[in-house]
């Protein structure tokens, strides 16, 4: 029932803001078409401005995956993770999925395909993907695109909320899933 | 920190890259996500374009005050710093709904334009430190409220679970869970650490008294 209504939600909302921005421009005598242009005329310069600031992340991020590091922080942490619970299989997701959306995907598919779509630690592993943000993304993009570089405590919350996303979901799923 | 962060991820890389023998995938990576980044910004021009066309619509039809006036009690208690009228208040709440119905791809536009907006409240002296706003705005953003995970629904869905749609639930309460104690957290610490903006003013205050 509410994932219908999620589901119909998600998909008319655009649809439907468009519809509605429209009309009661139209209703409020605005021109909607030379207010549109106008508006839109500042995309690009968005779309130029944060190129920078995506290479400089993008490529940090690829390069650190690409080296194993991932894979070497899990051995070096899997004792302590394993110990309050976590599987070790999850141990490269936990890491992957702060630093990149697409990695973490890859990586809950390995998961997937190894253990089959019905097994506890997949489930676990896509209730971790899900439920995650890819935080040091989001804060250079968000502030690289105004110029701030300064992000004071920022950062600090984003990893502090990542570490606790990772063991509010393994607790939840130890509670839905089995 | 930033420096330091970004410092640290192309050092370790090469060195831990050199001692694994995958010193050719680190340097393929760099090469490889440069290019990637620039075609990800490309791809963000259209929906971002789109977005302002309409938002300046809303702007001027008056819509975006009448909106902000219907989400004034929450966005005031968040983000004490924005005024009441401000179009940082639709951005914000259009970015945190796009985002929680898995339309990351418009959600993105919505960002950008809220960090516009919190920009131009920023009251700190040097306006590349981050306002307290900003930091709650990325807090809120980074817990990643999650009402359609769609694309681990079809990982889930190809690897043969039989109700890929079972992860709903647990990931709308999870990300609440997490939404909530990094909202605790971004309010902790902003006292922690107070802006520099809002330590100019206490200090004026001091010697008033």
């Amino acid at each position: 029932m509410l994932k219908e209504i999620f589901f119909i939600i998600s998909i008319s909302a655009i649809p439907f803001i468009l519809f509605f921005i429209s009309i009661y421009g139209s209703y409020k005598k605005v021109p909607v078409y030379e207010t549109f242009i106008r508006g839109s005329k500042q995309g690009f310069g968005v779309g130029v401005r944060i190129i920078p600031y995506l290479i400089a992340m993008l490529v940090a991020v690829g390069m650190f995956r690409a080296s194993g590091a991932i894979e070497l922080i899990s051995e070096y942490l899997s004792p302590f993770l394993s110990f309050i619970g976590m599987p070790a299989e999850l141990i490269p997701l936990a890491i992957v999925r702060s630093l990149s959306g697409s990695g973490a995907l890859g990586v809950l598919g390995e998961i997937a395909a190894n253990n089959g779509g019905e097994a506890y630690v997949t489930k676990l592993a896509a209730l971790m993907t899900g439920s995650s943000e890819t935080t040091f993304y989001v804060l250079a993009l968000y502030f690289g695109s105004v110029g701030v570089t300064k992000f004071r405590h920022a950062l600090v919350a984003g990893i502090l909320a990542d570490i606790i996303g990772i063991f509010v979901s393994l607790m939840i799923g130890k509670i839905v899933f089995t | 920190m930033i420096n330091y962060i970004w410092l640290f991820f192309i050092v370790s890389s090469v060195i831990i890259g050199f001692f694994t023998g995958r010193l050719k995938e680190v340097g393929d990576a760099a090469i490889e996500y440069a290019d990637i980044a620039v075609r990800l910004s490309i791809a963000l021009v259209g929906v971002m374009s789109l977005w302002l066309g309409f938002m300046k619509i809303a702007e001027e039809s008056g819509l975006v005050f009448l909106f902000s006036k219907l989400i004034k009690p929450i966005i005031k208690r968040l983000f004490p710093d924005i005024p009441a009228d401000s179009k940082a208040a639709v951005d914000i709440t259009m970015n945190i709904s796009a985002n929680a119905l898995g339309l990351n791809n418009a959600a993105t536009p919505f960002g950008l334009q809220a960090m516009k907006e919190l920009q131009k409240h920023n009251n700190n002296p040097d306006k590349s430190v981050a306002s307290d706003s900003m930091c709650t705005f990325l807090a809120i953003n980074t817990a990643g409220i999650q009402f359609i995970p769609a694309s681990v629904m079809a990982v889930l869905a190809a690897s043969g679970s039989s109700n890929p749609a079972e992860i709903i639930a647990p990931c709308i309460i999870t990300t609440f869970i997490v939404l909530f104690i990094a909202i605790i957290i971004v309010k902790v610490l902003e006292r922690v650490y107070p802006e520099p903006s809002k330590r100019l003013r206490a200090k004026e205050g001091d010697s008033d008294a």
